[in-house]
């Protein structure tokens, strides 16, 4: 699948050598990592390793300071531009836990989004049209539209309705962090389904961060990074997963404390 | 328990129609205490009539409309003034409205009365609706224009009877404007209230509640947009002294801009004879800038044991910065993500407005405020 001798035709998201803080406790220390169109990256690590630093440190969460480092998306400094200049340039994260906005639908959540997305207002039949299949293909009941995100979701429908947003938003590479976290065994085959959607085209990459090789059977990762005390220790295949869902992360939890 | 040693309410007991009994407030009294006394331009202390503020009223044809005397029986049946201001109001006035809607009756579109202030001197008012047993109305205040401007506003609301107000203070930047607005709710009526406070230098509105029967139902909504330099206080007082009443409060404020200062006092008392009551008020404001200031003080007095249900909840802060962050992660513009989140914290509320045109009109306003 990442033939690298070929001319890719999609994007590329590069990490190099990023360190972030939460206050003045250094939490990355040195991550590097390259994210190609046609790829899937798969990052396991234990609790409190930095894998949601990461995601939310590259989507420009104002809680995490970068120290130094550089992120680009297609060559351009994604650390120099605001959160939402960063998901126009195409980039996309879904959370590990998404935030309930209080008296915003769903519905004219998604419209808005969608509008600043592809700078114009989408046609309303087009939209409501594309929002229905998006929905059908998550089994999200259609009542969820008029209702306040997030707000009152179960975990496993928050998480639909991330992968609901990635589908309609079009992003060139999107870091998922825990989405297959708190879903049953429907809902996982359903949400792979639509990452799996997502990676169709071969023209967009994936960071896919769990604990857990189930979702990696139904999305295939590329590469297995593990992730230990703030960096990546060490990376293989998918072979690599297994391992680590045998015999845990005390060997790299060990080695780099 | 006999009526000697029945417990007082500390809250509100002081009541009259002769504006001698209040002494001028110093702003030290607990009831001034939030407010400029200096910014009040002497309503609070004897200033006399010298403008005017014009009152028009668009009637369903169900209701009828009189402007009456001083002499006029009906007034002040309902609400005896509770403060200085409001005793001066009632001292002061010239001509009052009264709307009647007769028994039973049902008006068949809302009835706008639109106060117009002049621009020049001190104004005072007053106005009784009066809503005779099973009638129903909507009523719309709507206030405009730059004034100097007390006034006190009976709700008289009969048995089974339904009323709805909408009072929309949307005053020219210069306006003071003091108000009391006091319901009176005989056995089983309605009466829902829903203020929108926006314009104006000064205003400060005293919505209250009194029960005249059991079974009574009474809902208080409010809606506040705070600018620089502006101070807009609501003061509300639900009184329970009938069994098996309910009030439900919800004021919610945005404030942006320096000396922005909302002030919100919400009192509910529940006396020894109001069992059964169901009662719940909430304030919340939005900071939206540095140098705003909300002040919010929740009193429940509860004197009762046999309550069906007593909450109330205060928060003022700023724009939640994970809301913020999630919109602008799906590419949305800071500015849009500002507009959509503040909407939001209004649009519970908004919903409540039933009237379509009028529930444009306030989205519009508020919508206006934002773009400032
Ligand atoms: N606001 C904060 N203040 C202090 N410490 C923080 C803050 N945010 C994160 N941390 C710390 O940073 C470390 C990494 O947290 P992070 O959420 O990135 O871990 P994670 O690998 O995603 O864990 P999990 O698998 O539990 O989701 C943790 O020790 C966490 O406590
Ligand atoms: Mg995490």
């Amino acid at each position: 699948m990442s033939d690298v001798s070929r001319v890719p035709s999609g994007s590329t998201l590069e990490i190099h050598d990023l360190h972030v803080a939460v206050g003045d406790k250094e939490i990355l220390r040195g991550v590097n990592l390259t994210v190609k169109a046609g790829e899937t990256h798969a990052i396991m690590g234990p609790n409190g390793s930095g894998k949601s630093t990461l995601a939310y440190a590259i989507a420009g969460h104002p809680k995490y300071t970068i120290t130094s480092g550089r992120v680009l998306l297609d060559g351009a400094d994604l650390l120099e531009m605001t959160v939402d200049e960063r998901a126009r340039a195409g980039l996309f994260l879904a959370m590990q836990y998404p935030v309930e906005v209080p008296g915003v639908s769903v519905s004219n959540f998604l419209r808005t989004a969608v509008t600043s997305m592809r700078g114009e207002a989408p046609k309303l039949r087009q939209f409501a049209k594309d929002l229905k299949t998006g929905m059908d293909a998550l089994s999200i009941d259609a009542a969820f539209a008029q209702r306040n995100l997030n707000e009152g979701f179960s975990g496993g429908e928050k998480k639909r309705h991330e992968i609901l947003q990635l589908e309609l938003l079009k992003p060139k590479i999107a870091v998922l962090d825990e989405t297959d976290s708190g879903l049953d065994v429907d809902a996982l085959r359903v949400v792979s389904e639509g990452i799996n959607r997502f990676r169709s085209s071969g023209e967009t990459g994936v960071l896919l961060i769990t604990h857990y090789t189930r979702i990696l059977r139904y999305v295939k990762p590329d590469f297995v990074h593990v992730f230990a005390a703030g960096r990546i220790v060490e990376q293989g295949g998918p072979e690599l997963a297994d391992k680590l869902e045998a015999e845990g992360y005390e060997a790299y939890t060990k080695a780099s404390a | 328990m006999g009526l000697e040693t029945k417990p007082l309410s500390t809250l509100h007991e002081k009541a009259s129609y002769n504006v001698e009994d209040f002494a001028v407030p110093t702003g030290r009294e607990e009831e001034w205490r939030f407010t400029p006394l200096s910014r009040l331009k002497g309503l609070h202390s004897g200033a006399a009539t010298s403008g005017s503020v014009a009152v028009h009223v668009d009637a369903a044809p169900e209701v009828t409309v009189e402007t009456v005397g001083r002499d006029d029986q009906r007034l002040g049946k309902a609400y005896v003034p509770a403060d200085r201001v409001s005793a001066q109001a009632y001292a002061a006035f010239e001509k009052a409205t009264v709307l009647t809607v007769a028994r039973e009756v049902v008006a068949s579109k809302p009835t706008v009365i639109t106060f117009t202030g002049s621009g020049e001197g001190h104004a005072y008012g007053h106005t009784v609706v009066k809503l005779e047993p099973m009638a129903e109305a909507v009523v719309v205040l709507d206030h405009q224009g730059s004034a100097v401007y007390a006034d006190n506003v009976e709700f008289v609301v009969g048995e089974g009877a339904t009323l709805k107000v909408v009072s929309l203070q949307d005053w020219a930047d210069d306006t003071v404007h003091v108000s009391h607005h006091h319901a009176q709710l005989a056995k089983d009526a309605t009466f829902r209230s829903f203020v929108v406070t926006l314009g104006g230098d000064l205003v400060r509105l005293s919505p209250s509640v009194s029960y005249a029967g059991p079974g009574g139902d009474a809902e208080l909504i409010g809606l506040y947009f705070v600018d620089a330099g502006q101070h807009l206080e609501h003061r509300l007082l639900v009184d329970h002294s009938q069994p098996n009443c309910k009030s439900n409060v919800a004021y919610k404020g945005a404030l942006q801009g320096q000396d922005a200062h909302a002030v919100w006092i919400g009192d509910v008392i529940i006396r020894v004879e109001a069992e059964g009551t169901d009662t719940y008020e909430l304030n919340r404001n939005l900071l939206l800038t540095d140098g705003a200031r909300a002040d919010s003080v929740p009193n429940l007095e509860i004197l009762t044991g046999e309550v069906a249900g007593a909450g109330h909840a205060s928060a003022s802060g700023r724009l939640d910065d994970e809301h913020i962050f999630y919109l602008q992660a799906r590419g949305i513009p800071f500015e849009d993500a500002r507009r959509l989140v503040i909407r939001g914290f209004f649009a519970q509320l908004l919903e409540k407005i039933e009237l379509p045109e009028l529930r444009e009109r306030v989205l519009a306003k508020v919508e206006a405020e934002l773009e400032k």
